[in-house]
């Protein structure tokens, strides 16, 4: 196992090891945990829902919800998607930036530590 | 927990702009203190901020049979102390609201206060409370997240009958009409949201251990 060996090296290199960091099998189990959680809300989901839409958005329920009591806008968005896919596609736009930066900021923090590894005692194996 | 363009009262959009309005001024305060002190403090903080904007777009199916978005507020603020996140949710909200018509500059105010101000708060205090009981950074994160999220989606439903209570059953009638639509639905994803948590500080804990020592997230330098 010589992944396992690294680690415990890199560790003890550190003298920062928590408890939690020489476990692998629990980021998989996490991750198994996740795609769980969102197939059984999936299946569950649209069983239970006989509507038209299923799986319509929450924020979108509650605002069909005042406009049947009566309520209407006072205000109108300045700026509106003129299509569904118009729409989702500003919506992957904004987890694309997102996605971007945050790739961009841990990368950094893991080359950073890398380097800083390599500094204190020449090449030596980093996750 | 977006509440859309036009929907409050134009008063209580402009009470909850004021009651926002410190919050994102210190806010913002904080974020440029914190990323002058050093560099990674503001990798960090880029990545705090990116979270919230990834997870925020994402509309994921729950078990009700509707869609919702998570927020990520949680992370950045047991980072960063919540004040941060009041500058970065407005940030997040500022931009669905201009460009994907989601939320809107009316209501800004109120949906600050529910996503970057109750959510952060609420998990923050989560995090405290749970450490200072012994608890392992991941069961505080996972705790942190969980409330953060749920939280922020009890808050817009408030707001909501604060502005419209039921006919017949006055505030707390409407109040468990909307919670019944936000926070049903929200609950699997809060907890899915949380395991998110334990992953990425886990990640974090690898890669940027120094710094989260220095931020005072975790503590156990010493033993191994």
């Amino acid at each position: 196992m010589p992944e396992l060996a690294n680690q415990s090296a890199d560790q003890s290199a550190n003298q920062s090891g928590s408890r939690t960091a020489g476990r692998p099998w629990v980021t998989a189990l996490l991750v198994i945990a996740l795609v769980a959680i969102f197939a059984f809300s999936f299946v569950s989901g649209s069983l239970r829902s006989q509507a038209e839409e299923s799986f319509a958005g929450t924020d979108s329920v509650v605002t069909d919800m005042l406009s049947e009591r009566g309520v209407t806008p006072w205000f109108e968005p300045l700026f509106q998607p003129n299509s569904g896919e118009v729409e989702s596609g500003l919506f992957a736009l904004q987890a694309g930036l997102g996605g971007a930066v945050l790739g961009f900021a841990l990368g950094n923090l893991r080359g950073r530590r890398a380097a800083r590894a390599e500094a204190l005692d020449g090449p030596s194996p980093t996750d | 927990m977006h509440i859309a363009e036009g929907f409050l009262p134009p008063l209580q959009c402009a009470l909850w702009y004021a009651a926002s309005a410190p919050f994102i001024i210190h806010g913002a305060r904080a974020v440029v203190t914190e990323s002058r002190k050093n560099p990674e403090n503001r990798l960090l903080l880029a990545a705090a901020g990116a979270f919230t904007f990834v997870l925020s777009a994402i509309k994921l199916p729950s078990v009700t049979g509707s869609s919702s978005h998570p927020t990520g507020t949680g992370l950045g603020a047991v980072l960063f102390k919540p004040p941060v996140m009041a500058f970065l949710s407005t940030i997040v909200l500022l931009f669905q609201a201009l460009l994907l018509a989601h939320g809107g500059i009316t209501t800004l105010g109120a949906n600050v206060f529910s996503m970057g101000i109750v959510g952060p708060w609420a998990g923050y205090g989560v995090w405290v409370l749970a450490r200072r009981l012994g608890a392992s950074p991941a069961v505080g994160i996972f705790g942190a997240m969980f409330v953060a999220d749920l939280s922020t989606y009890c808050m817009t439903s408030v707001q909501l009958a604060i502005a419209y209570p039921d006919l017949s059953s006055g505030f707390v009638g409407a109040l468990v009409k909307f919670l019944g639509v936000f926070a049903l639905t929200q609950i699997p994803l809060a907890i899915a949201e949380g395991l998110l948590g334990v992953l990425v500080l886990r990640y974090l804990g690898r890669i940027a251990r120094p710094e989260l020592l220095r931020l005072g997230v975790t503590k156990d330098a010493v033993h191994a």
